[in-house]
C-alpha cells in the first residue's frame, strides 16, 4: 500500500506554511497561527499561576471559602502547600482529556498545528502508540480521580452557604456554585464518561437497563459536543474562584452577601 | 498498434451501480470469475442519488398491503404496458431482497415493533417505501459494496470505458474499452455479459443524472444487435432544483411530498387540487410534472419558471432528521433554509423506463450472452415508473440477471474477441485524438450541448410530430458532425476524450427516443404528445420496439404478452383502479 | 405549433445568471514526471456558481483536457474533492462566493498520487476497505430481524460517509507522515465504528483496530472532522470510541474483568 515515491507528488507551491493561509481565511477568516498561539499563551498561563499558587501562594482559605487548588483539606501544616497535594489529579485529568490533547498536539507539538498545512518537524511520528503518549489511554482512571476531587468541590461550595451555624450567601458561594457546576459539566461530558454510560454497548436492546443507558449516552453526548468549551470554562472557573478567594482573604475586596 | 491488457471472465457485469453489485455478487456466489467494470470509482454510482426509498410491500406500517397490491399499483402506473411478468416477479421478490439487503449490514429507519419503517409516496396505495432517512441509494450501494469486497472474488476495474460489445454472430464473446487513467485499451474476454449501465438523461438539458448517464449500455448493446423497448419513455421528475443554475436539474425527493410536503403555484395555491384531487402531490409522477408545467405555463410560476415546494408546517427538527440531505443540499447550493424558505422546483430529467429488451425470467437480452438488468433494461415500469420502484428493480434483475448470466457460462464455453476487432475499434475510438479531417475540428462539450437543447426543446415534457422531428434531423446533422470531433491532449485522463465517446453513446440512444416518440401517436404516462392528447386503445397493445437493420435504425410495433386474467383480477387491489381504468 | 415553442421556453427559463463579473482561477496541471504548474483561466461568474461549474467551463470553453472527477455534482457521490485555496472540499459544494476576494486556486487532493491534472490515484483506500473484517451478522438473530431505533440511530451517521476522502487527504498522518502502511486512516475508522456498534454484528474488530488500524497514530486533532461535508464527527463520535474500546481491552484491567462477565452474562440472557 505504500507509495510508491516515483508517483508521490508534492505540488511545486505547497511546501511553505505562509502560503496555506487562505484556508483559515475561508473557513475562520483569521491566520491560522491565531488559535495555537492563543491555546498557547491561555494555556501556559494557568501553569505558570498553578505553580506560583502551589508553591508560593500560601493557602486560600477565608471562612467559609476554600479556593479549589486547596481542597480537599488533607494536610494543613505539612512541609508543602495543601496545593501540590490535590492538583495533579485535575491536572492529569486535563492533560489526558481528549480535547486537551488536541489542543496541545497542535499548538505546542505543531503536530499539525492547523489543518492541511504543512508541518515543521522532521523525526518519525508516533502518535500515541509510544511512551509515554499511550499513557493517555489511562485517562478514564484520571476522571475517577477528578470526579472525586469534584465531589470534595461540591461539598465545600455547599458548606460555603454556611458561616458559623448561619445561612450565608455571598459573591463568593455563587462563584463556587458556579465553579462546580462548570467542572461538572466538564468532567461528566468526558468522553471516557461517555464510553462507560453508553458508548461500550452495541446493542441497547440487549444489555439490562439498555434504554435507560442509551438516553444517558444521549444526554452525556450533549454535554460532550461542547467538551471544548466547558474545558475552558471551567479552567477559567477555577482561577477565577482562586483569585477571588485570594483577594477577598488578603482584604483587597470585601465579599458582597445577603 | 499497441498490445492491449487482456483479461478473461466467465461473467463480465458491466456497471456498478446497484444492478452491476448485485448482478456480481450473484455471479460469485454461483462461483463464476466475475469482472466489475465501472465508469468511475467504486461506490460513485447514480444508485447513490436515490433518496426515497425501496417499494417493497412488507407491511410493516400498512398491513393491508402485500405483494398483489405492489403489482397492481405498478401496472397501474405502467398504464399496463408494462411486462407482467416482469412486475410479478419484482413485486415478489423485491421483499426478499430488501431483508436480504438487511443482513448484509444495511440499516433501515424503524417501525416502534422493530420492523423496517416504510413511507408513503406518490400513485402507491400504502405506505410501501422502505427508508433510511433520505439517503436510501447510498444505503444500498454501500452495503452492496461492502458485500462484494467481502467476498473478495470479483475483480472491480475502476475507471474503465467499455467502448464495443463483441459478438461471434452467435453470441457474445467479450467486449473492448480503454482506461481512463491512462488510455491504455483492454480486451476482455467474458462468456456471458451483464448490462447494468444504468439510465439516460445526459442529453436532455436539465437533469437529475450524474455524467454517467450517457446510456453506454444501451447504445453499445444496440449495436451489437438486441432490441430496444420503450424508448419513447422517459419520466421527469416533478422536483427539480431550478436555481442557482449551476444546480438547475438537481433532484429534489418525492420524500418531500412524501412527508407532507405541499405544492404551490405563485399566487399561493396549492394547485394539485385541480389536477389530482384524490392523491394531491402524491400523484404519479407523470401527472404532478405536467401539473407543475401546466402552472409555469399558465403564467402562474415561480421567478424562475418553476412552482413552490413548502415542507415548512413539518417544523425543523423533523425537516432536518427526516430530509437532512435535502436540508444541506439546499443550504450549500441554494443557501435557502428549507424550514424557513419554500423550495423552487421544476420538473427535471430523471429515468428511462425503456431500455433492452429482457426475458422477464433470467433478464436475457435478444442477443444470447448477453443479460441486461436495472434501468437499462426495459418492461418493469412501463409507461411511468412509480417513486422506489427502481431501487428495488436494480435487486431483484440485478441477481436474476447475475444467476442467469453463471448459468449460462457454465454451459458454454470460453469464448474470446477476435484479434481484427481491436484494430478496428482502436482507430475509431482514438480518432478524435488525431488531426482533424477538416478544419479545427468538432468540440464535443458543444456537440453535447447542442444535442442537449435539442432533445429538451423538442423531446422533451411536450411532445408533437413536429418538434420530434425537428430533433431527429438536430439529431442526424449532430451525428454527421460528431464523425469530425476532435479534442487536444493525449491519453492520459482527457476528459475531452471520453467525452466524444459519451457524445456517440447518446447520440444512438436519442435517436432512439425521437423515433419511438414518433411512432406512439398518443399521450400515454411519460409520453404527452400535444398533437395526440387522447390514449389510444390500440397503442395501449403494443410496446415500440428499436433494433438495429443493417446501418439505419427502425422501429417497429410489437404487442405485448396479454396479462392473464387471473392477473388482471390483481389490478382491483390497488387503490386507485378505479381512477387508472378510466 | 407556436403552443410548443412559448411552452419549451417558459418551463426551459432563458435567464442565464450571469453577474457580469470574471472571477479568475489558477488550476494546477500537470501528470507525475513532468514540469506541473498551474494555469490561470478567466471565468464568468454565475449567481451561485460553485467551484465545479467553474472547471466545466474552462472544460467546455477553455481547455478540453483538464482532468477531474465528478459524478453526481450533488453532493452526494464524493467524487470531487479536491483543494480549493488549500482547504480540502467538493468542488460541487464550494460556491464561488463563499471564497475571499481573489484568485482561486484548485489543486488536487495533496495525500494520494497524482494521475492528472486534479484528479488523483486513491486506490489504497479501496484496499485499505478490503482488509476490514466484514460485516458478521449473528447466528441466532430469528428473521425477520427487529431491531429498535434506538439502536441503530447513532449510526446512521457513519453511513452517511459518501467516500469523498477529504478526511484521509487532510489528515497529517497520511498526509505529512506518509504513514500508509501502519495507519487505516479516518474514514475506515468511521466504517470500524458503523460495524462495532452494529447491533447485529458479532464480529469483534477491537484488536484489528489497534493493530493493523493503527488508531493509536491518531493524536485526535480532528482535521479530519473539519473537513467532512457530510459532518460526521468523524473524531469525537468514531475514532474515540473506538479508542476507548482499545482501551477497555488493552488499557484497563479492571473494565477487562468487568467486560468479561458481562459478556458470559449476555451468553447466558441469550440462552435463556
Amino acid at each position: 500500500m505504500a507509495q510508491d515515491a516515483t508517483t508521490k507528488w508534492t505540488p511545486p507551491e505547497r511546501t511553505g506554511l505562509a502560503k496555506e493561509s487562505a484556508f483559515h481565511r475561508l473557513r475562520r477568516r483569521a491566520p491560522w497561527w491565531l488559535l495555537p498561539l492563543t491555546v498557547v499563551t491561555v494555556l501556559s498561563a494557568f501553569i505558570v499561576y498553578g505553580i506560583w499558587t502551589a508553591f508560593f501562594g500560601g493557602k486560600v482559605y477565608t471562612a467559609p471559602y476554600l479556593s479549589p487548588f486547596y481542597s480537599p483539606q488533607i494536610w494543613w501544616n505539612g512541609p508543602v502547600t495543601p496545593a501540590l497535594w490535590v492538583l495533579p489529579f485535575p491536572l492529569l485529568f486535563r492533560a489526558t482529556c481528549y480535547y486537551y490533547r488536541k489542543a496541545y498536539y497542535r499548538s505546542f507539538f505543531w503536530d499539525p498545528p492547523a489543518c492541511a498545512v504543512g508541518e515543521a518537524r522532521k523525526k518519525p511520528y508516533k502518535g500515541e502508540t509510544r511512551f509515554p503518549l499511550f499513557l493517555s489511554n489511562l485517562h478514564r482512571y484520571a476522571m475517577y480521580l477528578a470526579v472525586i476531587v469534584l465531589i470534595f468541590l461540591w461539598i465545600d461550595a455547599i458548606a460555603a452557604f454556611d458561616l458559623n451555624g448561619h445561612f450565608y450567601l455571598g459573591l463568593g458561594t455563587a462563584i463556587m456554585v458556579i465553579n462546580c457546576i462548570f467542572l461538572s459539566a466538564y468532567t461528566f461530558g468526558c468522553h471516557s464518561v461517555r464510553h462507560l454510560i453508553g458508548g461500550c454497548v452495541d446493542c441497547y436492546s440487549k444489555v439490562r437497563g439498555g434504554v435507560k443507558r442509551y438516553e444517558g449516552w444521549k444526554f452525556i453526548t450533549k454535554l460532550n459536543e461542547r467538551h471544548a468549551m466547558w474545558a475552558w470554562l471551567s479552567l477559567f472557573s477555577v482561577v477565577a474562584t482562586d483569585v477571588y478567594i485570594r483577594l477577598v482573604m488578603t482584604g483587597i475586596i470585601t465579599d458582597p452577601h445577603f | 498498434m499497441e498490445t492491449p491488457e487482456t483479461r478473461t471472465c466467465d461473467v463480465l457485469v458491466i456497471g456498478a451501480g446497484g444492478a452491476g453489485m448485485r448482478a456480481a455478487i450473484a455471479a460469485t456466489e454461483a462461483g463464476c470469475s466475475t469482472i466489475v467494470v465501472t465508469k468511475s470509482l467504486l461506490g460513485k454510482a447514480h444508485t447513490v442519488m436515490a433518496e426515497g426509498g425501496i417499494a417493497a410491500a412488507l407491511g410493516n406500517v400498512d398491513p393491508d398491503d402485500d405483494w398483489k397490491v405492489h403489482f397492481a399499483d405498478t401496472m397501474l402506473g405502467g398504464q399496463l404496458l408494462n411486462n407482467w411478468r416482469m412486475v410479478e416477479i419484482y413485486a415478489h421478490e423485491v421483499i426478499d431482497r430488501v431483508r436480504e439487503l438487511e443482513s448484509w449490514g444495511g440499516l433501515f429507519d424503524r417501525t416502534p415493533a422493530g420492523g423496517i419503517m416504510q413511507r408513503a409516496f406518490g400513485a402507491h396505495s400504502w405506505k410501501r417505501l422502505c427508508h433510511v432517512g433520505d439517503r436510501t441509494g447510498l444505503e444500498l450501494i454501500r452495503t452492496c459494496q461492502d458485500r462484494l469486497t467481502a467476498t473478495g472474488k470479483a475483480d472491480v476495474c475502476m475507471e474503465y470505458t467499455l467502448t464495443k460489445l463483441v459478438s461471434d454472430g452467435n453470441r457474445i464473446v467479450g467486449a473492448i474499452g480503454y482506461k481512463r487513467s491512462d488510455g491504455g485499451f483492454v480486451v476482455i474476454n467474458a462468456k456471458a455479459v451483464v448490462l447494468a449501465t444504468g439510465g439516460w438523461g445526459k442529453m436532455f438539458r436539465y437533469t437529475s443524472n450524474s455524467w454517467e448517464g450517457t446510456g453506454d449500455g444501451a447504445a453499445m448493446a444496440y449495436e451489437v444487435g438486441a432490441e430496444l423497448l420503450d424508448m419513447e419513455f422517459i419520466q421527469f421528475h416533478p422536483t427539480g432544483m431550478i436555481w442557482p443554475p449551476g444546480a438547475r436539474g438537481i433532484l429534489v425527493t418525492e420524500a418531500v411530498r412524501g412527508e407532507g410536503g405541499y405544492l404551490y403555484n405563485s399566487e399561493g395555491k396549492r394547485f394539485m387540487f385541480e389536477y389530482d384531487p384524490k392523491k394531491l402531490e402524491l400523484s404519479s409522477r407523470d401527472v404532478v410534472a405536467r401539473s407543475i408545467y401546466k402552472e409555469v405555463k399558465a403564467g402562474r410560476g415561480t421567478p424562475h419558471g418553476g412552482a413552490y415546494l413548502d415542507i415548512r408546517h413539518r417544523g425543523g427538527d423533523y425537516i432536518k432528521r427526516k430530509l437532512p440531505s435535502m436540508y444541506e443540499q439546499f443550504h450549500a447550493l441554494a443557501a435557502v433554509d428549507i424550514t424557513k424558505e419554500p423550495m423552487e422546483v421544476a420538473p427535471t430529467i430523471h429515468y428511462t423506463m425503456g431500455g433492452i429488451k429482457v426475458d422477464p425470467e433470467t433478464a436475457a437480452s435478444t442477443v444470447p450472452g448477453l443479460y441486461a438488468a436495472g434501468e437499462v433494461a426495459g418492461g418493469l415500469h412501463g409507461a411511468n415508473r412509480l417513486g422506489g420502484n427502481s431501487l428495488g428493480d436494480i435487486l431483484v434483475f440485478g441477481r436474476r440477471a447475475g444467476e442467469a448470466a453463471a448459468e449460462f457460462a457454465k454451459s458454454h464455453e470460453a469464448a474470446s474477441v477476435p484479434d481484427g476487432e481491436l484494430d478496428a475499434e482502436q482507430k475509431r475510438v482514438l480518432a478524435p485524438l488525431a488531426a482533424p479531417e477538416k478544419g479545427e475540428g468538432e468540440n464535443p462539450y458543444l456537440l453535447h450541448e447542442a444535442l442537449q437543447w435539442a432533445m429538451q426543446d423538442d423531446a422533451g415534457i411536450a411532445r408533437t410530430e413536429e418538434s420530434l422531428n425537428r430533433s431527429l434531423s438536430a439529431i442526424q446533422e449532430l451525428k454527421g458532425r460528431a464523425k469530425n470531433m476532435h479534442v487536444p491532449g493525449g491519453r492520459t485522463m482527457n476528459p475531452g476524450w471520453h467525452t466524444c465517446r459519451d457524445v456517440e453513446s447518446m447520440l444512438t440512444v436519442s435517436e432512439a427516443i425521437v423515433r419511438s416518440a414518433i411512432e406512439r401517436r398518443e399521450s400515454r404516462g411519460s409520453q404527452w404528445r400535444l398533437d395526440y392528447l387522447e390514449k389510444d386503445p390500440e397503442q395501449a397493445k403494443v410496446n415500440y420496439v428499436t433494433y438495429r437493420n443493417g446501418d439505419s435504425m427502425a422501429v417497429k410495433p410489437v404487442p405485448h404478452d396479454p396479462i392473464p386474467k387471473e392477473k388482471e383480477e390483481l389490478l382491483h387491489h390497488s387503490r386507485f383502479y378505479e381512477e387508472k381504468k378510466a | 405549433m407556436t403552443d410548443t415553442a412559448e411552452a419549451t421556453t417558459d418551463i426551459r427559463h432563458t435567464q442565464d445568471g450571469r453577474t457580469g463579473r470574471t472571477v479568475r482561477f489558477s488550476v494546477f496541471r500537470g501528470v507525475p514526471g513532468a514540469q506541473a504548474s498551474y494555469v490561470t483561466y478567466d471565468v464568468p461568474e454565475v449567481e451561485g456558481m460553485v467551484v465545479l461549474d467553474a472547471i466545466h467551463y474552462i472544460q467546455k470553453n477553455l481547455d478540453m483536457d483538464l482532468a477531474c472527477r465528478w459524478n453526481c455534482k450533488a453532493a452526494k457521490c464524493g467524487s470531487c474533492s479536491a483543494e480549493v485555496n488549500g482547504h480540502p472540499v467538493l468542488m460541487c459544494k464550494t460556491r464561488v462566493d463563499d471564497l475571499p476576494e481573489g484568485t482561486v486556486t484548485v489543486a488536487p487532493m495533496k495525500t494520494f498520487p497524482l494521475v492528472k491534472d486534479l484528479v488523483t490515484d486513491v486506490s489504497r483506500n479501496y484496499k485499505v476497505n478490503a482488509a476490514i473484517t466484514p460485516f458478521t451478522p449473528r447466528k441466532d438473530e430469528p428473521t425477520p430481524w427487529k431491531i429498535q431505533q434506538h439502536d441503530i440511530e447513532r449510526l446512521y451517521e457513519f453511513r452517511k460517509c459518501i467516500e469523498c476522502f477529504l478526511c484521509m487527504d487532510v489528515c497529517h498522518i497520511l498526509r505529512n507522515h506518509d504513514l500508509h502502511e501502519e495507519y487505516y486512516g479516518p474514514r475506515y475508522f468511521v466504517r470500524m465504528a458503523g460495524l462495532e456498534m452494529h447491533p447485529m454484528d458479532d464480529a469483534d474488530r477491537t484488536d484489528e483496530i489497534r493493530t493493523a488500524g493503527g488508531i493509536g497514530f491518531c493524536n485526535i486533532t480532528k482535521c479530519c472532522t473539519d473537513v467532512c461535508p457530510e459532518h460526521i464527527h468523524i473524531t469525537d463520535n468514531a475514532i474515540i470510541p473506538m479508542k476507548e474500546r482499545v482501551a477497555d481491552r488493552h488499557w484497563d484491567p479492571i473494565r477487562r474483568m468487568f467486560t468479561k462477565k458481562k459478556q458470559t452474562a449476555n451468553a447466558a440472557d441469550a440462552a435463556e
